[in-house]
């Protein structure tokens, strides 16, 4: 049974657009079902936290208490990592701390017992039964596509709340991935921090960040950089224009991971809005694909 | 019953031949000062120390007893003094359950080098059990009455 | 009726001062069973000891009691008095009137009473005061010293240079242990190799000494000068008796598996030595690499070797030898850093070695003949650097304690690189720099004059880039984030025990802490015993240390097995527990209280009327037990009773106090 309750997030119905247009794709042909959570509200990242401990547990709490009300029996997906992280963490502390459980329901003003996992859609569709689901749904693969899966920090980090087995080298992603065809190139950033939360406040800092990403995802011979929240594909993909112009960064178009899988379902360009990107990817994508339909000839 | 003026404690102190019985030969030899009715029986470990004798002592008259040990992790037998931290914790409770003020029970850990703190030790709880008074719980009339005399 | 003596010692003036012996003397005559009380000057001197052997005899007394200074002092003084006499020496109590009454006190009036009080008490106890009987226990004069490194050398080396027998257990096939495979040592940098080689061999051809390569403790039974040991003495499929160490099967193995000895950087043959130097220096079969024992194939050593040594049907042998001590110097192993720290790669890229690893590099006998080369492509590094505390200090990932040696080690490891890579450049990262020790702290100043650069901070990150390493790391003196392009770079990582130190602790009922590290009696007056008599410990197994101190506790323990192996015979105390058998129930509290495993359950045979019965008892070793009393307390049927400190002895010392 792959039914969740969903927490899409702020980004999701603005810059995510593709990711969240590929991702409903794929949970349609794949028959999973995602709950939009009745009346969530935002996950408190980036600032809430570091404000007030109580709010920053609050806010997510919240949205996952509305959660367990709506939809007692599914775990909660999210598809952005800083919301997966907040959610997380509340849930986490939560479960096990009946100090902060109680101070965070006197907060909300109603009752929140984290009794459902947390989840971020690599764990979800990294099952075994999501994985032989979308296994029999490619139609079109990507074949010789060379892809750097980033994670960014949040999804695997920190460990003792994300329970991630390997958080300096996940794997989940590249087995998602490989199930489109292309190849997942062994690279050394792709757990290391983007600065995504503070693009808009500490350029300086955060800019020479995303440069070491990118370069070393090209110089270990990706052609395009996946990731797993909007936050993290917006910072890499956005300015790539003006990292070009300060640090002469390469550009490298960047996919949210579902985006990769769609388009070897077979998902028209339109129906996940795949020009809405910043850097041209036609080209890479029509490629793989050619090379793709010249393999399943042979 | 009324207290008698300059009525004195009886006070019982279990100590571990190798730390604390040292400890107060050091304080002896040092020619430290401390109340006379404090009176040592020397026990090869305070693991020794059965509950039942301070029941005993209780009951047959005394107004505050000790238990002192080596330090944790000292002592001389490996593990004794854990077994001895455990069974007064205990202990303590059942005092208090059964009526006795647990504060006229006293655990300290006290090595063959802390003469001061023996001293510390013995003077703050003779002094503690003098303003407390007498015991009266557990006693047996026979004691009760000897001391109405 | 029993008749106790009461004898008040002035002490010149330090009793009697504050304390009025001739009333605690008259007062004492009132007390049950007491016939006789006299005061004297001085009871410890001559004539003391002569008047009381007197009046026992006159008065005919059969239980004394000396109201003198702390029973610490003068117990065992007077217990040799009574052994002339018809009194037996644990019929002795003593009322400690001086450190803990005439000393402490100043009301001459309240003393008195106390010491009044005291002697009561000693009396009321001393009228239960049973005759005991110390035994002699014989002890085997040999000593078994567990591990082969340097610490187990040492140890064998000094107690079978005393003239005791010693069997040396290793469980590798040659002795030398982890300094065999160092380069050189710190800081004088003497050869390693050229200090302990000698050593080894000393071992091999002392006529007091039996060595045992590749054996392992398989159990342990017995105590302090009758331990009881089985060895397992593990298949080495080559007759040593016969081979002459020629080497031919050696070159001419077609199998080859990674050499441990050479920390994973070389191959080796599934039959050979060690290591060149190996003691003794004969080949044994490795029968998880050997394609003969796998598979039944090959066979070619058996056909080459000219004195027909190679035996694949050879099995593991089981010895058990008697021994009157063991000294355990099974030293330790560097962490698995692997998995703890996965942002240094985990393992995956090649050029990040341990030290261990480095000193096989450097070494002149190693895979690289002494030149320093990455293990990826066989080119000399130009930038190193090195991490310390890699699993040390670290509680939150690897050990929280200090690994000790590292500091010095890596310091050296940095002179060595700056001294055979012209040019190169070293990066040390470290936490702290600690170097207590002779000279020490001037081989560190000395390496940084030679120009190692020590960067305090920790790498948060090794990644790889165009054939380099990049360490991520920060300068916490200058808040600065760093990244150092390296060719190679050296993990300095922790100690850590060796594999199965638990397990033997567990047979020789030895403590070992959390960590594993073997307990010793006391930190700092007893630093290499064991709770358990008879075992002593010496070298890293004990804790993280480097060689002179290692050498230093070997010699150590090996004086306190020569003086325990002096004696013939060694007198037990007789105040141990003893099981009234007709009450024990078998329960078996006692066996887990017990820290010194000394007490076993056992079933006996009773009689129940016109039945015999089997009934499961406690029964004491009474060469174990160290008269703790802790298994009295808890005895449910209080039918264990320490001797000399029994249950009604010490309520009628409580009993008297209040009456």
């Amino acid at each position: 049974m792959m039914k969740y309750s969903f927490f899409p997030g702020c980004s999701m119905g603005s810059t995510a657009k593709c990711y969240r247009l590929s991702l409903e794709y794929v949970c349609r042909q794949i028959g999973m079902d995602l709950y939009e959570i009745d009346g969530w509200n935002c996950c408190g990242a980036t600032s809430a936290h570091v404000m007030n401990e109580v709010m920053g547990l609050a806010l997510p709490a919240l949205s996952l208490a509305k959660a367990e009300k709506n939809f007692p029996h599914l775990d909660i997906a999210t598809g952005c990592a800083a919301c997966y992280s907040r959610l997380k963490t509340a849930a986490h502390h939560c479960k096990n701390d009946a100090g902060v459980r109680y101070q965070v329901e006197k907060t909300i003003g109603m009752p929140y017992e984290a009794k459902r996992e947390v989840l971020n859609f690599m764990d979800i569709f990294g099952t075994e039964e999501a994985m032989t689901a979308m296994q029999e749904k490619i139609r079109r693969p990507l074949k010789g596509l060379k892809v750097a899966c980033y994670y960014g920090c949040l999804n695997v980090r920190p460990a003792a709340i994300t329970g991630a087995p390997d958080r300096e080298n996940p794997m989940t992603m590249e087995n998602i991935i490989s199930l489109s065809g292309a190849d997942c190139i062994d690279w050394s950033f792709k757990t290391e921090c983007c600065g995504g939360a503070h693009q808009n406040d500490a350029t300086t800092e955060t800019r020479p960040l995303v440069d070491v990403i990118i370069r070393n995802a090209v110089a270990n011979g990706a052609q395009c950089i996946v990731t797993a929240c909007p936050l993290c594909n917006m910072n890499l993909e956005m300015r790539q224009k003006e990292y070009e112009r300060i640090f002469g960064t390469p550009r490298i178009p960047v996919f949210a991971f579902t985006e990769l899988i769609a388009i070897a379902m077979g998902a028209h360009w339109n129906e996940i809005a795949l020009d809405a990107h910043y850097t041209d990817a036609s080209k890479i994508i029509a490629e793989a694909i050619r090379a793709g339909k010249e393999a399943d000839v042979k | 019953m009324s207290v008698k003026e300059n009525w004195e404690p009886k006070i019982l102190a279990f100590c571990c031949n190798w730390c604390t019985y040292t400890g107060a030969d050091l304080a002896g030899l040092n020619r430290m000062k401390y109340p006379e009715n404090v009176h040592v029986i020397r026990v090869p470990c305070s693991s020794r120390v059965n509950p039942q004798f301070i029941i005993r002592a209780f009951q047959k008259g005394c107004d505050g007893v000790m238990v002192c040990g080596c330090h944790p992790g000292d002592c001389h037998y490996a593990t004794g003094n854990y077994y001895t931290r455990r069974r007064f914790m205990l202990m303590k409770r059942l005092l208090e359950h059964n009526g006795i003020d647990p504060n006229r029970f006293v655990c300290r850990w006290i090595s063959g080098a802390e003469a001061a703190k023996f001293r510390d030790v013995v003077t703050q709880v003779s002094n503690q059990i003098k303003a407390m008074g007498p015991n009266e719980k557990f006693r047996e009339p026979y004691y009760l009455e000897k001391e109405a005399e | 009726m029993s008749r106790v003596g009461v004898f008040v010692c002035h002490c010149g003036t330090n009793i009697a001062q504050t304390v009025d012996v001739e009333r605690v003397a008259e007062a004492a005559k009132s007390f049950p069973g007491v016939v006789y009380s006299s005061t004297y000057k001085y009871m410890c001197s001559e004539p003391g000891q002569a008047m009381i052997k007197e009046t026992i005899e006159k008065e005919n007394l059969d239980r004394i009691v000396i109201c003198s200074c702390t029973p610490r002092m003068h117990e065992v003084t007077f217990r040799k008095m009574l052994k002339g006499t018809k009194i037996n020496p644990y019929q002795l109590e003593i009322a400690n009137i001086r450190e803990q009454c005439s000393w402490v006190h100043t009301d001459k009036e309240k003393a008195t009473e106390k010491a009044i009080n005291l002697a009561r008490m000693s009396v009321a106890k001393v009228l239960l005061n049973e005759p005991l009987h110390t035994s002699s226990i014989p002890i085997t004069k040999r000593a078994l010293v567990i591990g082969g490194g340097i610490a187990g050398i040492q140890a064998a080396l000094d107690i079978a240079d005393a003239g005791h027998e010693v069997v040396l257990v290793e469980k590798e096939s040659s002795i030398g242990g982890k300094m065999a495979m160092l380069d050189k040592t710190f800081p004088t940098l003497d050869c390693s190799a050229c200090i302990s080689t000698p050593k080894m061999v000393d071992v091999s051809q002392h006529p007091n000494i039996t060595l045992m390569t590749s054996s392992e403790i398989e159990s342990v039974g017995g105590y302090v000068g009758n331990f009881d040991v089985t060895i397992r003495q593990k298949a080495k499929y080559v007759n040593h008796d016969i081979c002459t160490g020629c080497g031919l099967c050696e070159t001419k193995c077609p199998t080859k598996v990674i050499s441990e000895f050479n920390q994973g950087l070389a191959k080796r043959p599934a039959i050979g030595k060690m290591y060149a130097q190996a003691v003794p220096a004969k080949p044994v079969i490795d029968p998880n690499a050997c394609r003969k024992l796998i598979d039944g194939k090959c066979g070619l050593c058996a056909k080459l070797c000219p004195l027909g040594c190679i035996n694949f049907e050879d099995e593991d042998k089981l010895v058990t030898e008697k021994f009157g001590a063991i000294v355990v110097a099974t030293g330790y192993q560097l962490i698995e850093w692997g998995e703890l720290y996965p942002e240094y790669g985990g393992g995956k890229y090649k050029d990040v070695i341990t030290g261990l690893q480095f000193e096989r590099l450097v070494n002149a006998s190693g895979p690289s003949e002494g030149h320093i080369l990455r293990p990826s492509d066989n080119t000399e590094p130009k930038t190193i650097v090195i991490i310390k505390c890699v699993g040390s200090r670290d509680p939150k990932k690897g050990k929280s304690y200090c690994s000790r040696a590292c500091c010095m080690y890596g310091a050296k490891h940095a002179h060595q690189i700056l001294d055979k890579i012209p040019g190169a450049k070293v990066v040390t990262f470290y936490i702290d720099v600690r170097t207590p020790g002779k000279n020490y702290e001037e081989f560190y100043d000395n390496t940084r004059h030679d120009g190692a650069i020590y960067v305090r901070g920790r790498v948060s990150k090794i990644y790889e880039e165009d054939g380099k390493l990049i360490c991520l790391g920060e300068d916490s003196l200058l808040a600065r984030k760093v990244a150092v392009k390296a060719d190679m770079v050296v993990l300095e990582t922790a100690m850590v025990p060796a594999v199965g130190i638990r397990e033997l602790a567990g047979m020789l009922g030895i403590a070992v802490d959390n960590h594993g590290w073997v307990t010793e009696a006391h930190p700092k007056l007893r630093p290499v015993e064991t709770q358990t008599g008879g075992v002593f410990l010496c070298g890293v197994c004990q804790g993280p240390k480097d060689i002179p101190d290692t050498v230093a506790q070997a010699g150590a323990a090996a004086s306190k097995v020569i003086g325990l192996l002096n004696k013939d015979s060694m007198e037990t105390s007789p105040m141990i527990s003893k099981v009234d058998e007709s009450k024990c129930a078998g329960c078996g509290f006692c066996v887990k209280m017990c820290p010194y495993k000394a007490i076993t359950l056992e079933d006996i045979d009773v009689r129940q009327g016109p039945k015999t019965v089997k009934k499961t008892v406690a029964k004491i070793n009474g060469g174990l037990c160290q008269g703790c009393g802790a298994c009295n307390v808890a005895c449910r049927t209080g039918c264990i009773e320490l001797l000399g400190f029994k249950n009604n002895q010490i309520l009628e010392e409580v009993d008297s106090l209040c009456l």
